[in-house]
C-alpha cells in the first residue's frame, strides 16, 4: 500500500470512528465513557491523512522543481522513491539501465529472505541515511490492508449489539450486590435488569416490598424453548459483555422471538433455576403484562462502571 | 505469522506493475483500493445476506468492539511514541535511565506505571524507545509493566474484586516482577540480532512535522494492521468456543491456573477490562485469576501480532512463551504468599 493509499484508509476510518461515535452506534461495541477518546481517535487519524497527502504533495513539487525532467503525476511517487532507493544502493550506477529481469530478480531475493532485506535495508540507512524508499516500498504494505476489514464492517454491516445467541452461549454473571438502595417511588417502579436479578436472587425480593417492576430486556429462548429476559452487562466493550439473565412465568406472550426487545411488567415470584452453562442463579419474573419496545439507545447494562 | 506470508504482496506486483507502468497501463494501491471498495459495495447485498448467520453477526460485533475499543488507546500510544521519535532526544533517555542495565530495568518496569491505557498503547512506545536507543532489556520491562501496573487497571481491580482488595497488591506486585525479570533474563541471554525494530523512514533531513505525522501515519497502519489480526482471532474464540469448556477446568487447581491463563492468551481482552470478566469466574480459585490478569497484558493474540510487526518473529517467538511460563510462575508463587 503506497501512501496515498493508506491516508485513504486513514481517512476513511477516521470518519467512520468519528461518525459512529457522533451517532449512537458505537453503543453497539463499547461503553459511552469512551465517547470522547473515540471522537479524539478519529480526528487525529483525518489530521494525519491529510498531513500525509499535503507532506507527499510538497515532497512531490520539491523533486520535480529539483529535477525538472522527471515525471510530474504524483500517482508514481513509490517508483521515484524505489528509483531513488537503487540509485542509492549501486552508487553511480544507473537504474534504468540495468535490465528488467536482473531487477525483478533482486526484489524477489528481497521478497524472500527476511534477514536479507534487514540487513539490506539497515545497511542502507547507515551508509547513506536514505533508508527511506527501500524501507517503505517493502515495509507497510500488507498488513495494513487488514485495516479495510473493520472499515468494512464498521460502514457497510454495522453488526448489532450482542443478542440472544452470545447470552446463551455463556453463563449468568450475576453477582451478589453490596447493597440495595431505596427503590424509585412509583408502582410499577422501573429497575434494571440487573438491579431486579440482583435483589431476587439474593435478597429474596425482600427489598422489592411486593410492588410491580417494569423491566427492559431481549428475549432469549433456552434448548427446551423457556423464555428468558437478558441484558448484556459490559465493563468496556462487546468483548467482555455478559449476560444477566431473569425466567419469564406467569402471562407470557404466545409468541417470542429471539431478539425481540420487550418491556415486561410483573411482581417478584420465589421461583428461580440454575443456568446450565456455570451453575448461577436465574430468578424469575411473574409477568403480568409484556410489550415490545425498540432497542433501546445504549443495549448494553453499564452499571457495573458507576 | 503465516497469514502476512500467504497474503499476496501488493506491493512487489505495485512495484513491478509500476516499471510496467512506463509502457502505458499502471496498477497502484490506490486505485487497487477504490476497486476493492466499489466491489464490496456493489455486492453488499449478498455479503449481508452471508453474514446474517447468529454466529457471524456475533462474531462481528465482538470483531468491530475490539478494534474499536482499542482504537483510542492505540492512537494514544503512537502519538506518545511519534513524539519520543521526533522531539525527545536521545541524550534525554541516557540521562533519565541509571547507566547499568541491571538498574535501568527497574526503573523502566516502575516507569509503566505512568502510561495510562491498555496494551495497545504500550507496543508502539516500547518500540520508539528502543529505536531511541533506550536499552532493550528496560524498553521491554517498560513493555510489560505498562498495561498491567498503571492506575487506571488497577483502580479497575480494585472495583472489580470488593471483597478481596489484596488483588490488587497482588497483581501490582507479580506484574512488576515478571517484568523485571524478562527484562534481566533479556539482558543476559537476550541476543540483539533477534530484535529487529522496523526499518522505518529515517527522519533525518526532514522536518520534524513531516517525521511527526510519517511515524503517526506509519505506526497506525502497522500496529493497527495487526490489531485487526489479533482482534480477528479473539472474536472467533468469544464466538465458537463453548463457554462451558471453561467450567470443566475449575476444579483441578493446576488446571484451573493454566486454563485461566491460556485464556487470557485466546480472549485478548483490554487490561482494563479483564479484572471484570474474571472477578464473575468465582468457581476459579483467585490464585487461577490472578494468572489471569498478571498474563493477559503480557501476553495475548493481539499483543503477539502486534509485537511480530514491531521486534520482528524471531524476537516474538522467543520473548512470548517465556513471558507466558514466567507470568504463571510468579502469579503461582505472589498468589501462595499474598492470597
Amino acid at each position: 500500500m503506497n501512501r496515498q493509499a493508506q491516508a485513504a484508509v486513514l481517512f476513511l476510518i477516521g470518519a467512520a470512528v468519528l461518525h459512529a461515535s457522533v451517532t449512537d452506534l458505537y453503543l453497539r461495541y463499547v461503553k459511552a465513557g469512551l465517547r470522547p477518546l473515540l471522537l479524539a481517535a478519529g480526528v487525529v487519524l483525518i489530521v494525519t491523512a491529510l498531513a500525509t497527502v499535503w507532506y507527499e504533495i510538497r515532497e512531490h513539487r520539491k523533486a520535480s522543481a529539483d529535477r525538472p525532467g522527471d515525471r510530474r503525476d504524483g500517482a508514481r511517487a513509490p517508483e521515484r522513491e524505489i528509483r531513488d532507493a537503487h540509485a542509492d544502493t549501486d552508487t553511480g550506477a544507473d537504474a534504468h539501465g540495468r535490465t528488467g529481469e536482473h531487477e525483478r530478480a533482486s526484489w524477489h531475493g528481497d521478497e524472500h529472505s527476511d534477514r536479507h532485506r534487514d540487513e539490506h535495508a539497515d545497511g542502507h540507512t547507515d551508509s547513506h541515511g536514505h533508508g527511506d524508499g527501500h524501507g517503505h516500498g517493502h515495509r507497510e504494505p500488507r498488513v495494513s490492508w487488514l485495516l479495510v476489514l473493520p472499515l468494512l464492517a464498521l460502514i457497510l454491516v454495522a453488526p448489532p449489539a450482542l443478542g440472544s445467541y452470545s447470552a446463551m452461549r455463556a453463563g449468568t454473571a450475576l453477582q451478589a450486590p453490596f447493597g440495595y438502595s431505596k427503590l424509585p417511588a412509583g408502582d410499577p417502579v422501573t429497575l434494571g435488569l440487573v438491579d431486579y436479578a440482583g435483589r431476587a436472587a439474593y435478597d429474596h425480593g425482600r427489598s422489592l416490598g411486593g410492588r410491580q417492576i417494569k423491566i427492559t430486556g431481549f428475549v432469549a429462548l433456552d434448548r427446551a424453548g423457556t423464555p428468558y429476559l437478558v441484558r448484556m452487562a459490559l465493563n468496556c466493550c462487546a468483548a467482555d459483555a455478559q449476560p444477566v439473565k431473569i425466567g419469564l412465568s406467569g402471562r407470557i406472550p404466545p409468541v417470542l422471538r429471539p431478539d425481540t426487545w420487550l418491556e415486561v411488567t410483573g411482581g417478584y415470584t420465589g421461583k428461580r433455576t440454575k443456568d446450565p452453562v456455570n451453575g448461577g442463579i436465574i430468578p424469575f419474573l411473574d409477568v403480568s403484562s409484556a410489550r415490545p419496545v425498540p432497542t433501546p439507545r445504549d443495549p448494553y447494562d453499564e452499571s457495573w462502571n458507576n | 505469522m503465516t497469514i502476512t506470508e500467504e497474503a499476496p504482496p501488493p506491493v512487489h506486483r505495485q512495484d513491478e506493475d509500476d516499471r510496467q507502468g512506463r509502457k502505458g497501463w499502471n496498477f497502484n494501491s490506490p486505485l487497487a483500493l477504490t476497486m476493492l471498495l466499489l466491489l464490496v459495495i456493489a455486492s453488499q447485498g449478498p455479503i449481508r445476506g452471508a453474514l446474517s448467520a447468529p454466529v457471524m453477526q456475533s462474531w462481528m460485533t465482538v470483531f468491530v468492539a475490539v478494534v474499536v475499543q482499542a482504537l483510542p488507546f492505540l492512537v494514544l500510544g503512537v502519538l506518545l511514541s511519534a513524539v519520543i521519535a521526533v522531539f525527545v532526544p536521545p541524550s534525554f533517555f541516557a540521562r533519565a535511565l541509571p547507566k547499568r542495565p541491571a538498574l535501568a530495568v527497574p526503573v523502566a518496569g516502575m516507569a509503566g506505571a505512568i502510561l495510562p491505557g491498555c496494551e495497545c498503547a504500550s507496543v508502539p512506545v516500547a518500540g520508539a524507545l528502543v529505536r531511541r536507543g533506550v536499552t532493550p532489556a528496560a524498553a521491554l520491562a517498560f513493555l510489560l509493566s505498562a498495561p498491567a501496573i498503571n492506575p487506571i487497571v488497577l483502580t479497575a481491580t480494585a472495583v472489580a474484586f470488593p471483597r478481596n482488595p489484596e488483588m490488587v497488591l497482588a497483581r501490582f506486585v507479580a506484574s512488576l516482577l515478571v517484568a523485571c525479570v524478562m527484562g534481566w533474563l533479556w539482558q543476559r541471554l537476550g541476543r540483539t540480532d533477534w530484535l529487529r525494530p522496523p526499518a522505518r523512514p529515517a527522519h533525518d533531513g526532514l522536518g520534524k512535522g513531516a517525521a511527526f505525522w510519517g511515524s503517526v501515519r506509519h505506526d497506525v497502519m502497522h500496529a493497527g494492521g495487526f490489531l485487526v489480526l489479533g482482534a480477528m482471532a479473539a472474536a472467533t474464540l468469544k464466538s465458537v468456543v463453548p463457554a462451558s469448556w471453561l467450567h470443566a477446568a475449575a476444579g483441578n487447581p493446576v488446571v484451573s491456573i493454566l486454563a485461566l491463563a491460556i485464556l487470557a492468551v485466546l480472549l485478548s481482552i483490554c487490561s482494563e477490562a479483564d479484572a471484570f470478566v474474571v472477578s464473575s469466574l468465582t468457581q476459579f480459585s483467585l490464585t487461577a485469576r490472578l494468572a489471569f490478569l498478571v498474563v493477559g497484558p503480557m501476553i495475548d493474540l493481539k499483543l503477539f501480532a502486534m509485537q511480530v510487526g514491531t521486534f520482528g518473529r524471531g524476537f516474538a517467538v522467543r520473548f512470548a512463551p517465556t513471558t507466558f511460563a514466567l507470568a504463571i510462575l510468579m502469579s503461582v508463587l505472589i498468589g501462595a504468599v499474598l492470597l
